[in-house]
């Protein structure tokens, strides 16, 4: 017998979960699309009636976004300039109809490796708190998606909140997303940079990664620990220019062939990091 | 743990409203469905098209994305709340802008902006693209969208009707006569009127491009699923299993027997009641199959040995077209210059936003069927032949058409729910699914063109040459007019005194090359008009007045020798486009000092067209009819898809009658009691229809006249159950009840045909294959991102020779229309089997890739079109995809080899032309 639950607190789902495999469903975007036409042949655990999933708050290490959250929620909400990235993203995604229903964690979860969540929230530090009956445990995001559509999620555990250390809650932040329409699109590209300067202007902590051109998007670890210390925009585009990329590893597909990604890649990572900055698109120094 | 029957509780539009259903059913299907609230509609079932958009708690959403669970306790807005006693002010503004052309999306950007709206009632053109980016409409160009939603306060919720006095409709704007249940919701396309008790039917589908199979048993795995009635097969087809658009080369089975050619390709229908349905699991369908090699492409197709798809023509040659005129070759020897280009497009899919759907029923022993389609009086013959019934056994009863460009000339559900429903005895009900629509059902030809052009040293064209291979898949459908058109119109509407243009389409495993909005022209012009840009350059001339010197005028020759007397408007489109071409190519380049990382373009392409078939008859027939009240009704058979015919057919036969065009009324394209007027398609309607209509309304007026005994030219006028009619002081009046009924119920009746004057083409392809032509020309501006390679429009302007303009809000919806799918050929768009059969992966333009479109409606009367009118359907999407181009080559100084121009392949050539020493 395929079942069907919408447990009314957290305690009832993840009971639920220690019982049976089941498939969960939250906002439907990528739960509906992937069943087609075709009769649900799985358990499928709807968690839309777990209130205490959705919305943000604080602690004194963390802020906390809930699982359930929407997209358009992260619109609405009033957040540091370091979310301006996220922000951005979430205005990126799909459409109004996909931002008002599907939630941040769901992003998370089907591990696309075009997932427009994903590259900010890398460059936010994010983590994923994950809970089974067994407990609660911690993992980092880039830890918890393991590949296209795979994740470390067990079982028996359900994604209960994203959380972001404090400490990357400072400087500024932006997001860019390349893809071959004005909306609905799925990205060619995209990249999200959080950067911190100090009182002259020198890059003090850098964060970038890239989307859609990796199986997960990447952190580009060398490129941050080469920005560190640099502040003229001539400097900064020659770091960024003579960068390895080295964890991207683009394929070609229909929306773009593996050159083109790694090229578009390092332009957009130009931009993105521009635009944090708040550098006007200097032209004459391209 | 029984989750059926779950009951779960809301509010819709303001009522309560409970369902008993699995928690997880779609709630577009609960509204639909349960509670047959049809307005909100389904395209794609996967959030790519917001067709089926309602707000929930006011927010909008995917319907088709929302488990009916969630909608406990929420409110639900669907279209059919909007209005109340009056429209809503939105409501009023899509109609009075002619913002809904076929309507299907109509009610998700009604309901999405009315969101919008509510907090923000007067948005700005951004604001608007932002709220209503998530909606895709494939008709409109989505301009008029735009527009009707920011001026949406300055409505009432009254209609402004603004129908035109009697004798003033032609030229005049009034709103759609077909729009206002398009506004309201109340539109019953192909997927809207099924009946409750009909049979869901499923197709069975080849997975594979090639392949042989058989089925195992049947009878069990029935048995093993109960819902299932019947399952179906081509052994259980009781006609000639076979249909196609041209009967000559009629060649696709209706269920495939025993191989499959492409992939998508029926091979069985299964039969059930609707709860059933819901539940089956085909996968586990007993068939065996055995993959063959497969050709995809022409070259695979063509290769010695490769397999062939039709017996009858060797080499997968489907058929071949040629036009020649002089001696091209020595022409060109002796050219000053000559420029030669090889371009290559890619399949493009319709992608009208409702998929195929209809249903069957049996009245007594004749099938009725009521699907959407462009041409019912074809699918009444295909269906009919297909299950081996007399004609008159067959009634097709068109439901509205959301959008068809084309592919909705072939049949798609029409024999397979026939088939069920005779063979049942029960009604019979299949809407496509977008994968099922896309993969099964017809694209725009694939083409590899060759073409060299030459000039004199004054850059008069002397000569060209033009090949073109079309991939037309393994049937033949419309791959025969695509291989015979497109020489005829590869000229461009230039004098061009030598000429050799040969077309060829080839069989492969693709999907089927069918009609798509242009039939090929569309591509021939990318090639052609792209190779007129690197003429010009050559010459050194300015490429607008380098196309001006060289258009055709009256009195000149085509290359088939037709000489063309009046009515060619090339000239005049090309000429009012010279202010804009100045302005256009002064910002560009003001631009351009300023900037390297962009770089602005401005391009310029036209096209010319011939209205009707190429060569063969293609009469449309117009029946009219006056009732013993006084009611005049008009049999208006030709197919309103969107584009309009319902309105301007009605234009044209009321002035030509003298009747306000508010007192007439229509009886649709019903194959019984409406005759044919032909299939929408081919440009056709304006002219042959119209024309059809204004004989119609000529006898009909003559009879009446006749009648009072009266000249011809006396003025009629209509009062309740009389005819008053006047000449100079004297006036008699008819008294209608005093007549004899025909059988019809009708005191007076005419029908009138029309058939366009064509000659047949020579071996040579000389003759006159099309007795009215429509010209136009477009400018486009936009900017590319010389290290992205995206490009951004800036603005399209575009001029176009209609003849007459019988209604110029509709002629604006038609080019705002054809150029946004101008665009998705030029920038996006390319299907590709097995990978892009959904509209997330197949990209067509959002409300956000159309600029501003300036239209210029260009009027050079053509003397055999009703009022001078000349057709413009297809036109309008003809110059888009070079005139980009050409700014791309203008902004940048490369031209991608292939189309799409995708960021990739622009980048690639930039980058190509960057290493090049």
């Amino acid at each position: 017998m395929i079942r069907y639950a919408k447990p009314r607190d957290i305690d009832e789902a993840l009971a639920l979960l220690g019982e049976a495999p089941w498939k969960i469903i939250a906002g439907g975007t990528d739960f509906y699309p992937a069943l087609g036409s075709r009769p649900v042949l799985e358990n499928v655990l709807d968690i839309n009636a777990l209130k205490t999933l959705r919305g943000f708050c604080e602690t004194d290490a963390h802020f906390i976004i809930g699982a359930r959250t929407t997209w358009t929620d992260v619109i609405r909400q009033n957040l540091p300039p370091a979310f301006d990235m996220l922000k951005q993203v979430a205005l990126e995604v799909g459409s109004p109809q996909i931002q008002n229903v599907a939630t941040i964690a769901g992003n998370l979860c089907n591990a696309s490796p075009a997932a427009d969540g994903v590259p900010a929230l890398l460059a936010l530090d994010a983590e994923v708190e994950l809970r089974s009956q067994a407990g609660q445990r911690l993992m980092a995001l880039d830890a918890f998606i393991l590949g296209n559509r795979k994740t470390a999620l067990q079982p028996d555990e359900m994604v209960t909140a994203i959380r972001i250390p404090r400490k990357v809650l400072s400087g500024t932040s932006a997001f860019r997303k390349l893809g071959a329409r004005r909306y609905l699109v799925i990205s060619i590209a995209m990249v999200a940079a959080r950067l911190v300067t100090d009182p002259e202007g020198r890059i003090t902590d850098a964060s970038v990664s890239v989307g859609s051109c990796s199986a997960v998007a990447q952190r580009l670890r060398q490129l941050e620990a080469t920005l560190i210390g640099l502040r003229t925009p001539g400097e900064i585009n020659r770091a960024i220019g003579s960068d390895p990329l080295a964890p991207l590893t683009p394929i070609d597909d229909v929306r773009g062939s593996a050159g083109y990604r790694l090229a578009a890649a390092r332009e957009l990572v130009r931009r993105t990091v521009r635009d944090a900055l708040g550098l006007a698109e200097a032209e004459a120094a391209a | 743990m029984n989750v059926h029957g779950n009951a779960i509780t809301f509010e819709v539009n303001g009522a309560p409203a409970t369902v008993s259903v699995h928690p997880l059913t779609r709630l577009s299907s609960v509204l639909r469905d349960e509670l047959r609230l049809t307005g909100t509609k389904v395209g794609c079932d996967a959030g790519d098209c917001g067709a089926c958009t309602v707000l929930l708690d006011g927010e909008p959403a995917c319907a088709c994305l929302v488990p009916a669970a969630s909608a406990e306790g929420r409110s639900i807005s669907t279209v059919e709340g909007l209005a109340g006693e009056r429209l809503s002010a939105l409501q009023a503004s899509f109609l009075h802008h002619g913002a809904a052309q076929c309507g299907i999306c109509t009610p998700g950007l009604l309901v999405t902006a009315t969101a919008l709206l509510a907090r923000k009632p007067k948005p700005s053109v951004a604001e608007v693209q932002d709220a209503l980016g998530g909606v895709l409409c494939r008709c409109t160009g989505y301009r008029k969208i735009v527009t009707a939603v920011m001026e949406a306060w300055r409505h009432e919720g009254d209609l402004v009707h603004g129908f035109p006095q009697a004798g003033k409709a032609v030229g005049s704007s009034p709103r759609r006569l077909d729009g206002l249940p398009k506004v309201k919701g109340e539109e019953t396309f192909g997927a809207d009127g099924f009946p409750l008790d009909a049979l869901a039917v499923c197709v069975v589908r080849s997975p594979y491009h090639h392949a042989r199979f058989s089925f195992g048993d049947l009878v069990a795995w029935r048995k093993a699923n109960p819902g299932i009635v019947a399952v179906f097969t081509a052994a259980d087809i009781p006609g000639r299993n076979v249909f196609g658009v041209i009967p000559a080369f009629a060649d696709q089975p209706a269920l495939a027997e025993g191989i499959v050619r492409f992939r998508g390709e029926a091979i069985a229908l299964i039969a059930a009641e609707r709860a059933a349905m819901a539940d089956l699991d085909v996968t586990n369908f007993p068939v065996l199959w055995s993959e063959e090699p497969h050709a995809l492409s022409v070259h695979d197709a063509q290769k010695p040995g490769a397999t062939l798809l039709n017996a009858g023509r060797p080499n997968n040659l489907l058929t071949a077209g040629l036009v020649e005129r002089g001696d091209p070759e020595a022409a060109l020897r002796a050219a000053a210059h000559v420029v030669s280009g090889a371009i290559e497009t890619s399949w493009v899919e319709h992608a009208y936003i409702e998929p195929e759907a209809g249903f069957a029923r049996m009245d007594g022993d004749t099938v009725v069927i009521s699907a959407c389609t462009q041409a019912p009086h074809m699918d009444r013959e295909d269906t009919a032949q297909v299950l081996g019934l007399p004609l008159e056994k067959v009634r097709i009863m068109p439901s509205a058409t959301g959008g068809g460009f084309g592919s909705k000339i072939d049949v798609s559900v029409q024999p397979l729910i026939g088939l069920v429903a005779l063979k049942t005895g029960r009604p019979a009900a299949l809407a496509y699914t977008r994968t099922e629509s896309m993969t099964s059902t017809t694209k725009r030809h694939p083409a590899e063109m060759q073409a060299t052009i030459g000039a004199d040293a004054d850059g008069n064209i002397v000569a060209m040459t033009f090949e073109a291979i079309f991939n037309t898949g393994p049937y033949a459908s419309f791959g025969p007019t695509v291989a015979n058109r497109v020489p005829v119109h590869a000229s461009g509407p230039y004098r061009t005194p030598n000429y050799r243009a040969a077309g060829r389409a080839i069989h492969t495993n693709g999907p089927n090359g069918g009609a798509f909005r242009g039939f090929g022209v569309p591509q021939a012009t990318i090639a052609q008009e792209t190779l007129y840009d690197a003429l010009a350059d050559k010459l050194g001339m300015d490429r607008l007045e380098f196309r001006l010197r060289n258009a055709l005028r009256d009195g000149d020759s085509t290359v088939t020798g037709q000489k063309l007397e009046s009515g060619v408007g090339i000239e005049a489109c090309l000429t009012a486009l010279r202010p804009h071409w100045s302005r256009a190519l002064a910002d560009a380049s003001a631009f351009n000092e300023q900037h390297r990382e962009r770089r602005r373009g401005v391009g310029v392409a036209s096209c010319w067209y011939g209205c009707g078939n190429t060569s063969i008859a293609n009469p449309s027939t117009i029946k009219a009819g006056i009732t013993a009240e006084g009611k005049v009704i008009l049999h208006q058979g030709a197919v309103d898809i969107g584009q309009g015919a319902n309105t301007v057919i009605a234009q044209i036969f009321s002035d030509t009658l003298g009747l306000p065009l508010a007192d007439l009324e229509l009886v649709g394209a019903d194959t019984t009691i409406t005759p044919d007027a032909g299939k929408t398609s081919a440009s056709r309607q304006t002219y042959i229809s119209g024309k059809a209509a204004q004989k119609a309304a000529r006898a009909l007026r003559e009879s009446i006249t006749r009648c009072a005994n009266v000249s011809s030219g006396a003025q009629l006028s209509f009062e309740m159950g009389t005819i008053v009619i006047r000449e100079g002081e004297a006036s008699r009046r008819v008294e209608l009840g005093q007549l004899p009924l025909d059988g019809e119920g009708y005191v007076f009746c005419v029908q009138e045909s029309y058939d366009p004057p064509t000659e047949a083409l020579d071996e040579k392809g000389q003759g006159k294959p099309y007795a009215v032509y429509g010209y136009g020309a477009q400018i486009a501006e936009l900017e590319v991102d010389m290290r992205l390679g995206t490009v951004k429009l800036i603005k399209i302007t575009a001029a176009h020779d209609v003849g007459r303009a019988i209604n110029p809000l509709l002629v604006e919806g038609q080019i705002e229309g054809g150029i946004a799918q101008g665009i998705g050929l030029a920038l996006m768009e390319e299907y590709i089997p097995g990978r892009t059969e959904n509209l997330h992966d197949y990209l067509i333009p959002t409300i956000g890739d159309v600029p501003e479109i300036e239209s210029i409606i260009v009027e050079v009367p053509d003397p055999e079109g009703p009022f001078g009118a000349k057709g413009l359907g297809e036109h309008v999407l003809i110059p888009t995809a070079p005139a980009i181009l050409n700014a791309i080559r203008h902004a940048t100084g490369v031209l991608p080899a292939k189309v799409p121009a995708t960021p990739t392949r622009i980048l690639e050539a930039i980058r190509a032309k960057e290493a090049a020493p």
